[in-house]
């Protein structure tokens, strides 16, 4: 079942003696949501041009659902949809024209165009608009067109570049639940951000870039893992005696650091949920449990631990 | 073996036809152009040039109806005071119109944000360029059709006589060097489109070059040929090759290529359009026009300079625009 839909082998890119992708190896399977994260510049958009088949790759191997995009362009870019990080459209045209021009670019028989440019507009909420200039749209309508034009090719994988960018954080809900509503139709969907929750509420895997390499790779949790180590912070808020209350937390297995943030304040890391064994031995130690919080890992705390490390890594 | 040959051999050709989509891009670019304000601004100068030219030269030419037997292409090329001839405006005309349609068709693309989108469809830029191209080919040819057809019409009316079937084939082949030598242009612009991020850049590069032939060339031809040429002794033979090398330095320029083409179809008298000795006029009957046949060999060479140069400027703007890298 985990058919493999991007596949890269030590895939790189060179500008010059600038090196923007450097011996990637990626895998995507079949309906994954997959975030690539990195910096601005980090060889993310390069990356996806090279899936494309924009960019000749200068050594490494590419394969899109199964097929090589400098090789079979047209096969792959026929089954992929690609929303640019700045969308753009023929602003003197309707969103229909435009829609009607893609249609054709890709062959689509009039009658069979015509019904997939309702539907698409339809469902992107677009179709009171659909015969108004592109120039009076805003810049979260013009992103759902472009959305519009990645399913009017009815796509196996959508790659989207920086989908959230410059939209407002109504915009952005609207884009990341169209992004899980994809998924549940059985599309992959690559997707690159700097933005980290947003990445973090849709993504099944991401893939931390710096420098043209994936540094990690994996499911959220597992990167808090490998960055932070443990992967829970415990807040909570307890009166009693500090010292018995720090002791009795420390003897919990799983406890990896307890921090007294203020008077009656604690913030324990831990290598799993550990609330309830927290509640039971503040209240054995005759302590008076007033608020219990666990903090799942964000991403952010992740990217910047990360990238932390590695400066220090780099200074030394 | 042969069929490990035959494999390497397909894997190293791309994947189908590269003008797949071209058609819908030629669509899709022609009906831009034919709706745009720009379009919309030169139609209506050259609407206006050409009637006021040709109304201009009826009235002379009411005196001597019956008398001459190209009347019609007099049309196109009798100038009355204080206009010039319309082949006189056509000359600037076309370059302008043919450097307007083209000078942000690449650039256009980048700049709106749309060239990435239209690539990640399923056509290659082979069909987005030529598309292009063929658009503006197009769109300029159907202007220069509708004003030749603009003219005929006012001529058969004001005048009252129908052109001959001579006159109609020298005036299309004339339409048809027309159509080329905007081509040049169209092409011409096309690579400062590719070259150039901002389309002003673009089309002020085009126009300078434009002007360059137009105005400089010229003057540059007579100076550079007695420097390479020079006549020291006053021999014929030296005054001949000082002037056989500036007139084929001057041809380096479209338009001078254009004028001798026009030149020799829309005047049947014209019997060479270089030097001429008179000892090759011997036997000749002055005055006597060419039949179209013989006006055709005449200008054969620059009428396929025109088209060759607009195939090479094409090429060396798609060569271009293969090696253009997408990101913005």
């Amino acid at each position: 079942m985990s058919e493999l839909v991007i596949e890269t082998k030590g895939l790189s890119k060179r500008y010059g003696d600038v090196i923007a992708v450097d011996a990637l190896d990626l895998a995507v399977r079949r309906g994954e949501v997959f975030g690539l994260l990195g910096p601005n510049g980090s060889g993310k958009t390069t990356t996806i041009l090279m899936l494309l088949g924009l960019t000749e790759p200068t050594a490494g191997s590419v394969q899109v659902l199964g097929l090589d995009p400098a090789r079979q362009p047209l096969s792959v870019k026929a089954r992929v949809g690609y929303m640019p990080d700045e969308v753009g459209f023929y602003e003197e045209l309707t969103a229909r024209e435009n829609l009607v021009y893609i249609a054709k670019l890709n062959g689509l028989p009039r009658d069979e165009a015509y019904r997939r440019i309702d539907e698409v507009l339809a469902r992107m909420g677009l179709s009171e608009v659909g015969d108004r200039r592109v120039a009076t749209f805003s810049r979260g309508m013009r992103r759902r067109l472009g959305v519009a034009e990645v399913l009017l090719k009815q796509p196996q994988l959508i790659i989207m570049d920086e989908p959230t960018q410059g939209l407002d954080p109504e915009g952005a809900r609207e884009l990341l639940h169209i992004i899980r509503e994809l998924k549940g139709e059985d599309i992959t969907i690559l997707l690159s951000s700097h933005l980290l929750y947003q990445v973090q509420a849709v993504c099944d895997r991401v893939g931390l870039f710096h420098r043209g390499r994936m540094v990690l790779e994996g499911t959220v949790s597992d990167l808090a893992q490998q960055v932070l180590g443990s992967t829970y912070r415990i807040q909570l808020q307890a009166d009693g005696p500090a010292s018995t209350l720090m002791k009795a937390l420390q003897h919990l297995p799983g406890v990896v650091n307890i921090e007294r943030d203020g008077d009656n304040r604690y913030q324990v890391a831990a290598a799993n949920d550990l609330r309830a064994e927290v509640a039971n031995a503040i209240v054995t130690a005759g302590g008076r449990l007033l608020m219990l919080n666990v903090e799942a890992p964000s991403l952010d705390d992740i990217y910047a631990r990360y990238f932390q490390e590695v400066e220090h890594v780099a200074a030394a | 073996m042969s069929l490990q040959l035959k494999q390497a051999r397909r894997e190293r050709v791309r994947e189908g036809s590269p003008w797949t989509g071209l058609w819908a891009v030629v669509a899709k670019e022609m009906a831009d152009h034919l709706t745009s304000v720009r379009m919309h601004i030169l139609e209506v100068l050259i609407v206006l040039t050409a009637a006021g030219t040709v109304y201009a030269a009826m009235q002379s030419l009411r005196n001597s109806v019956g008398q001459d037997p190209f009347l019609l292409l007099k049309l196109f090329t009798t100038a009355r005071e204080p206009l010039p001839a319309f082949v006189g405006f056509l000359g600037f005309l076309v370059p302008l119109i043919a450097i307007a349609l083209a000078f942000d068709s690449v650039n256009g693309e980048f700049n709106r944000r749309t060239m990435s989108r239209i690539l990640a469809q399923p056509i290659y830029r082979d069909a987005l360029l030529l598309g292009k191209f063929l658009a503006g080919l197009f769109t300029l040819a159907l202007v220069l059709t509708a004003i030749w057809l603009l003219i005929i019409g006012l001529g058969i009316v004001g005048l009252g006589v129908p052109p001959s079937g001579e006159e109609v084939a020298r005036s299309l082949w004339f339409l048809l060097a027309s159509v080329f030598y905007g081509g040049i242009w169209l092409a011409l612009a096309m690579v400062f489109s590719v070259v150039f991020r901002q389309p002003a850049t673009a089309a002020l590069a085009s126009i300078a070059v434009w002007l360059f032939f137009t105005v400089f060339w010229e003057i540059l031809a007579g100076l550079i040929a007695p420097v390479l040429r020079p006549v020291r002794f006053g021999f014929p033979e030296e005054i001949l090759a000082q002037t056989q090398l500036e007139l084929t330095l001057t041809r380096l320029s479209p338009n001078t290529l254009y004028g001798e083409v026009m030149l020799a179809l829309l005047h049947p008298t014209v019997r060479s359009v270089g030097l001429v000795l008179p000892i090759q006029l011997q036997g000749a009957v002055l005055g006597t026009p060419l039949p179209l046949r013989q006006s055709l060999l005449l200008i054969w060479p620059q009428f396929t300079g025109l088209v060759a140069a607009t195939i090479l400027l094409f090429a060396l703007g798609y060569v271009l625009f293969q090696r253009q890298e997408i990101r913005a």
